[in-house]
């Protein structure tokens, strides 16, 4: 009975240095180098979501040849962040615990970049946020984050002042109670405080269906202008209700807006009276001039046109290639560590994207970034890349 | 005898018409009145002068003049609650189990719904049709959904509550979690792969949210326009005839007879010959259909739905209902009303009270705080009865 026993051991003994043995043999290949991304790919806010992964998918098969070159094997990762912190944070904790991801082109919602970003951090995983705008993105100081769009505390400033500029002297501010909703809202309530408008309410809400209580007294204030800061799928539905409920004043947003589904979510009545208006940090595709290629391939392997954010995920990829490359060809074309990337991401100097040529300062913002002011002129969402553009501004970071 | 059948069936149908009217009353009565009062007592402060800049009015005038508004929004909201809450309502007063699937219910109605009204409108049968028509379309949609969401209830009754009757209460209850989420990720999937998207939007269509005007009031000095969407009106017609058909169902049919018996005593109530299974299934299928029908309403109200939809509409319900007192519809039916009175007012009037410091966000703490006192004092709910635990 013993000696079967023993015999049986030494069997398993024998396959798994077999087996050790062929993992050995696996690793002399070509070492892989992998590249998360983190946006919702589920839930409300997938329709952008999908396309920041869609964007840097693409950006990963047309850029990769040199890396491949040099006798590494390039994957993607993709992650769901759902839009959630906790599921960010716990997908963070996945990404960083495989040793061959690099690079982390990530979040959609500054409210999981924010504490995802924390474990990155900790591990010194280099990370390119395709479209958070919260100052708090890079305002730690982190050298690992870097980001390719605008700061809310500029957005919100932009906003602000173009509602003055349209001569509005009242506004109503409703935030969505994340650290991006509620951060941009207060930076415009400051500057339209400072632009001599008056601010008739400054609410939070969580509320995705029944807006009434809310509206009440804003329709009782009758403000010239309605701000959200938020995401769309909260917005449209907000504005759809004061609209039905006869209010006729200018609604505007933020980035947060910048998606077709929010036209298809509020329908024509949000065209009406004051119009809709909203900010971006991200224009459509076709405002930057680098774009071309991209929207036809884009199109040409995903069966439409890129989404908001698709050419941003696009560079934020770009930018993790170029930077693992750099650090790879210093460390003598070898598997170089997550440290060395992220300096070499933020070492970059004007390097070509296509959304601009792209220049880090100390903290990681763009030396300038674009914002734009953009009102909806179609309720059909298949238009949404056709909106008009109403302004266009370069503006440097706050020191 | 047969005088005596139909006056009982009179009163039945009476006698709720006549509570929904004394609650609404009562309820919108005692809310205004506290707020009224409340700007009375704060005439002069720092809240009036806040009020005064920002809106050019006092704070009483003020609250006088958004009366009627939120008064008529919290009726609204009151009754969509109110709906739902007939659903968790009936489901414990026969089992004595919450049945916490039932805000999933109500989101695959109003996904049920939406999609047949989607898909009429894509075929182009909604564009340009008389408002009878509107209607009807409508009507078939409620009728859909309450088709499909009444079969939902009794299929989950029948695989996830069924096999585990005489279990320790917790089980059915932590079966009742595993089924709302299985059910919400369901209703995920199956929108995912045949329409690809999350959000669904009621198309617009009929006169529904055309405004009516109900009155034009001046008081003291301002002119208040009295408006109510169609809509609304509808959701609360709806509600109302649910609450009147459910009541005479239990209190005046031979179902509702079995129904209520089976409540009592479920055992005694077989040796009399009642199929207690049988009588079990029709109680969430009555259930189901009233919440399929509420999810309906709730779209064409609320107008966006998404698989989550039943989830917040489904804890306020249920929480209405134990305001009320669970096991009681007329309960539900008040706890609906309150609830949705509270949650408006606070939210409508909170910022202006708080001078901002305290927004509508704040509105479901309010709520609930005063829920909390208010279970302090009648454990079983407002009008819930003290009956002994059931073994």
């Amino acid at each position: 009975m013993k000696k079967r026993v023993i015999t049986l051991l030494s069997l398993f003994m024998i396959a798994s240095l077999l087996a050790a043995a062929c993992g050995g043999g696996g690793s002399a290949g070509p070492s892989v180098i992998k590249i998360a991304t983190q946006s919702p790919l589920s839930g409300g806010q997938s329709a952008i979501g999908v396309d920041i992964k869609n964007g840097a998918e693409l950006a990963l098969e047309q850029l990769k040849k040199p890396l491949e070159d040099m006798g590494f094997k390039v994957e993607l990762a993709p992650y769901d962040d759902q839009a959630n912190p906790d599921t960010g944070v716990a997908n963070a904790k996945n990404i960083v615990a495989d040793p061959a991801v690099l690079c982390v082109v990530g979040h959609y919602n500054s409210g999981v970049q924010i504490p995802s970003s924390e474990v990155y951090h900790a591990s010194n995983l280099a990370n390119v946020s395709p479209a958070n705008t919260n100052p708090k993105v890079t305002d730690r100081g982190y050298l690992e984050v870097s980001r390719i769009v605008g700061r809310d505390d500029v957005q919100g400033v932009v906003a602000a002042q173009f509602a003055i500029s349209k001569g509005m002297k009242s506004a109503y501010v409703i935030h969505d109670k994340t650290a991006y909703g509620q951060g941009i809202a207060e930076f415009f309530k400051r500057e339209a405080e400072k632009g001599g408008m008056q601010v008739l309410g400054f609410e939070g809400t969580e509320e995705k269906a029944n807006f009434d209580a809310i509206l009440a007294p804003m329709l009782s204030a009758n403000p010239d202008v309605v701000f959200f800061g938020g995401i769309y799928d909260q917005a449209s539905v907000l504005f759809k209700q004061a609209r039905e409920k006869g209010y006729m004043g200018m609604l505007l947003s933020d980035d947060g807006y910048d998606s077709p589904e929010a036209i298809n979510i509020g329908g024509p009545s949000l065209l009406e009276g004051g119009g809709l208006y909203y900010t971006t940090v991200a224009g459509p595709a076709k405002l930057y001039p680098g774009t071309a290629k991209f929207q036809q391939d884009f199109k040409a392997k995903y069966g439409a046109d890129p989404k908001p954010f698709a050419a941003q995920g696009y560079d934020a990829m770009a930018l993790c290639l170029k930077g693992i490359e750099n650090a790879a060809k210093e460390a003598g074309n070898k598997l170089p560590t997550r440290e060395a990337v992220a300096k070499a991401i933020r070492a970059l100097k004007d390097f070509p994207g296509i959304t601009g040529t792209i220049n880090f300062n100390a903290k990681g913002d763009l030396v300038t970034a674009k914002y734009f002011v953009i009102q909806v002129v179609s309720a059909d969402p298949a238009m949404w890349n056709d909106n008009k553009i109403d302004q266009t501004l370069d503006i440097a970071p706050p020191e | 005898m047969r005088r005596l059948l139909n006056a009982t069936v009179l009163i039945e149908i009476l006698r709720p018409l006549g509570q929904i009217a004394v609650f609404v009353a009562g309820a919108g009565l005692i809310l205004s009145a506290l707020m009224l009062g409340m700007a009375v007592l704060l005439r002069g402060s720092t809240v009036d002068a806040t009020t005064m800049k920002n809106y050019g009015v006092d704070l009483f005038t003020y609250t006088l003049v958004n009366l009627p508004q939120v008064l008529i929004d919290g009726v609204t909201i009151g009754f969509v609650y109110a709906a739902i809450a007939l659903g968790y309502t009936m489901v414990y007063g026969v089992l004595e189990f919450i049945n916490f699937a039932h805000s999933e219910i109500f989101a695959i109605g109003a996904f049920v719904g939406v999609e047949v009204l989607i898909a009429l409108d894509n075929s182009g049968r909604l564009d340009g049709i008389p408002y009878t028509m509107a209607y009807f379309w409508l009507f078939l949609a409620v009728l859909a959904a309450m088709v499909a969401a009444g079969a939902t209830a009794v299929a989950m009754e029948r695989i996830a509550y069924r096999p585990l009757r005489g279990a320790p209460r917790l089980v059915p209850l932590i079966s009742a979690i595993g089924v709302s989420f299985f059910l919400q990720d369901a209703i995920r999937l199956i929108e995912s792969l045949t329409t690809g998207q999350f959000h669904r939007i009621i198309p617009t269509f009929g006169n529904f949210d055309q405004q009516i005007s109900l009155a034009s009031l001046y008081i003291v000095g301002t002119k208040i326009d009295l408006v109510m969407q169609v809509k609304s009106v509808i959701v609360i017609v709806s509600a109302i005839v649910m609450v009147v058909g459910l009541n005479y169902l239990v209190n005046a049919t031979k179902l509702g007879k079995a129904i209520r018996s089976v409540a009592q005593d479920r055992v005694t109530a077989n040796l009399m010959g009642i199929n207690v299974n049988r009588i079990i299934a029709m109680t969430f299928l009555i259930g189901g259909t009233l919440g399929g029908a509420a999810g309906v309403l709730f779209a064409l109200k609320f107008t966006r739905i998404d698989p989550f939809v039943g989830f917040f509409p489904g804890l306020k319900a249920f929480t209405a209902a134990v305001l009320g007192g669970i096991g009681n519809i007329t309960g539900a039916l008040l706890g609906g009303l309150v609830l949705g009175m509270l949650e408006t007012f606070s939210g409508s009037y909170l910022s202006v009270f708080t001078m901002g410091a305290f927004g509508a966000e704040y509105k479901d703490i309010l709520a609930f705080a005063i829920l909390i006192l208010v279970l302090i004092f009648r454990p079983s709910g407002l009008l819930g009865e003290q009956v002994g635990q059931k073994a």
